[in-house]
């Protein structure tokens, strides 16, 4: 478990450190907002979910869309603006998309796919189905009247459903403090009526026992939703590859701590040297053949602008 | 034998019946849609019919309700979201605009959203500045929507039934006035599909448009208008995106005046869009006047003694048609009592 759990952080770690150092060429024409730092979050949840489980995100949205199987040559296809990226150049890093894997969408408005999954999740109640859906997103969708709307609604249909509140602490560079009064996400979603647990320390063994033992309850049977919040910090700056301490709404200091407890090197030294070896040859191998890929695919054609729009065409 | 008639209301509710008959994946959720009142009828029986998993009432929370029906519907299930009234759906612009509409286009065609929204115009009877207005324009403007205002019963089942296959958003907007017409409705299913207007009746000298109810004003002022030798044309476009540019297009090219009488206000609204594009279209080619009535541009009071001054109706259009046709403003009908049939208490 410790060399799967590993190869799917260094993996997610590697491609967005591509993506980064690609950034400055311009080839890369998409806003792109990293999850270096936080990968463990997602590869925590999504090791726990089966390939017909689906999740629903925001527009940090790298990190669950590869945790969760996301075809990652057409991620990085997309943000190139590629003809072979998962929407066809048409929806950008914010908009990832892989329905087959089950990652299906992101919005770039802050909270909106939170209800989205709460519909999902309602038409896998309604047709009895054994799966489950996950809603990720971060602390500034707590803030958003949609959020509350939606556990209630959850709440009130005992959906088959987990809510993962990624807790970087920052909305752009506005702190949690400076936006709550109370800044307490779970008791908040304890008052809509489903227990909520914090995991302070981004374990992401303990985030993926966490979640196993609620989809295990969800598709027994139990009454959902489930709610978590995983505190984790963004080691870069809100949009784009470098980082943003010289700004100086947060201290270098404040991320320290994250930074030398990095969940990737904690679970490396888990695995055994010559297996963690091969793990991070294969993934340069795979990483290497994704940007060229993208790097090598076309732009998509003149009259793909209209493709789309309604089924059927234009 | 004499065709069926039914209700506006009983059209809607067939319609919905039908489908959910046919299609196991339809479902209709909404604020009140199961309680005792079933939204003027429109959802009579079905929860007893289909039971609560695919009949249900929502929290007060258009937003995320909203949401849960795209969700639904990127799930599979091929969700009906009512709301009472129109103005509530600014709560759900978010979900609506940035979600329903784009879903299809900006994930690359892997997802499409098979969603109708239901809501309803309120009009007469103090309804006031927030149970009162038009809004549907807001959606022609946005890609990837589709728009249907039903004018007859006949209209409203098929169009409902279309909208209901369609794959992708539709915005289908009632009005509640309309809800009290009353017309032949056959018992089969039939769509009335998107992109097709209706001609109500033919005319040579001058083309009336009217927009959900107030089609009916235009044909009132179409009967007015013939009295003094006037022969209007009029047109219901029933779905105003896709818009049937063509089917008026003609009418102006025969008529060369076009009057488009909106059921919302006229600043940048669906009659603009529809004199905008004759004019595009004919101009060049022939000579055409053209003119927009709609709300007038206040917010629209409850007192009887301003709110009848707020709408355009049979009379100010017949008397703007003869002004287009004779080219001075010296006629008007003689009005008589305000002619709008409902009554209170609401």
């Amino acid at each position: 478990m410790h060399a799967r759990l590993y190869r799917a952080i260094y993996r997610i770690r590697r491609v967005e450190e591509e993506v980064a150092r690609v950034y400055p060429t311009d080839r890369i024409k998409s806003p792109v907002h990293l999850s270096i730092g936080q990968e463990a979050v997602s590869v925590g949840v999504c090791d726990a979910l089966q390939p017909d489980d689906v999740v629903f995100g925001s527009y940090r949205s790298h990190a669950y869309y590869l945790a969760k199987g996301g075809d990652l040559p057409a991620m990085v296809a997309e943000l190139y603006g590629k003809a072979t990226g998962c929407a066809k150049g048409k929806g950008g890093s914010m908009h990832l998309v892989d329905v087959a894997h089950g990652v299906m969408g992101a919005s770039a408005v802050v909270g909106t796919t939170v209800a989205n999954a709460a519909g999902y999740a309602y038409a896998v109640k309604l047709r009895e189905e054994k799966r489950i859906v996950v809603s990720f997103f971060g602390d500034g969708a707590t803030d958003e009247g949609v959020f509350h709307e939606t556990l209630n609604f959850a709440a009130l249909k005992a959906l088959p459903l987990v809510f993962i509140c990624e807790n970087n602490h920052y909305a752009i560079h506005t702190h949690q403090r400076l936006r709550q009064k109370s800044t307490d996400v779970c008791a908040r979603a304890r008052a809509y009526g489903m227990p909520a647990e914090r995991i302070e320390d981004g374990d992401v063994v303990k985030i993926r026992e966490k979640v196993a033992a609620a989809r295990a309850a969800l598709i027994a049977g139990e009454p959902g939703p489930f709610f978590f919040e995983c505190l984790t910090y963004r080691w870069k700056e809100h949009v784009g590859p470098g980082e943003d301490y010289h700004l100086g709404f947060r201290d270098k200091l404040e991320a320290t701590p994250w930074i030398e407890g990095d969940e990737m090197r904690r679970v490396a030294a888990l695995v055994a040297p010559a297996e963690r070896a091969r793990i991070e040859q294969e993934v340069e191998d795979e990483v290497a053949a994704a940007l060229a890929f993208a790097e090598s695919s076309p732009f998509p054609p003149a009259d793909e602008l209209y493709a789309d729009v309604f089924g059927g065409g234009r | 034998m004499a065709p069926r008639i039914l209700s506006y209301v009983e059209a809607v509710r067939e319609a919905a019946d039908q489908e959910m008959a046919r299609d196991g994946r339809v479902v209709v959720f909404g604020l009140d849609v199961d309680d005792p009142k079933c939204i003027q009828g429109t959802t009579k029986g079905l929860l007893e019919k289909y039971g609560s998993g695919r009949v249900f009432g929502t929290p007060l929370s258009e937003d995320a309700m909203t949401g849960a029906a795209i969700g639904m519907a990127l799930a599979g299930l091929r969700p009906i979201h009512v709301h009472i009234r129109m103005d509530f759906l600014m709560l759900a612009m978010n979900q609506l605009v940035n979600v329903a509409a784009k879903s299809r286009y900006m994930y690359g065609g892997q997802v499409h959203v098979p969603l109708v929204v239901r809501s309803m115009i309120g009009k007469s009877w103090g309804q006031g500045a927030q149970h009162s207005q038009g809004l549907y324009s807001f959606f022609m403007h946005v890609p990837g929507l589709k728009v249907v205002a039903p004018t007859t019963p006949h209209d409203a089942k098929g169009a409902l039934i279309a909208a209901i296959r369609d794959d992708d958003p539709v915005m289908y907007v009632e009005h509640r006035i309309l809800h009290f017409e009353k017309g032949p409705v056959p018992e089969e299913e039939y769509v009335v599909p998107p992109g097709k207007a209706r001609v109500a009746a033919a005319g040579r000298d001058v083309t009336l448009v009217g927009i959900s109810q107030m089609l009916l004003e235009c044909l009132k002022a179409r009967e007015e208008l013939q009295a003094v030798g006037i022969d209007a044309a009029v047109i219901d476009p029933v779905w105003l995106a896709p818009l049937d540019i063509d089917t008026i297009t003609e009418s102006v090219r025969e008529t060369g005046r076009l009057l488009v009488v909106d059921n919302g206000w006229t600043m940048c609204g669906a009659g603009a869009e529809i004199v905008a594009q004759v004019t595009e279209r004919l101009q060049g080619q022939r000579e055409i006047r053209v003119k927009r009535m709609g709300f007038e541009p206040v917010t629209c009071p409850p007192t009887p003694a301003l709110e009848e001054r707020y709408y355009p109706n049979g009379h100010t259009i017949a008397a703007a048609a003869h002004a287009l046709v004779k080219g001075s403003t010296d006629w008007a009908p003689v009005r008589p009592e305000q002619d709008i049939q409902f009554r209170g208490p609401f």
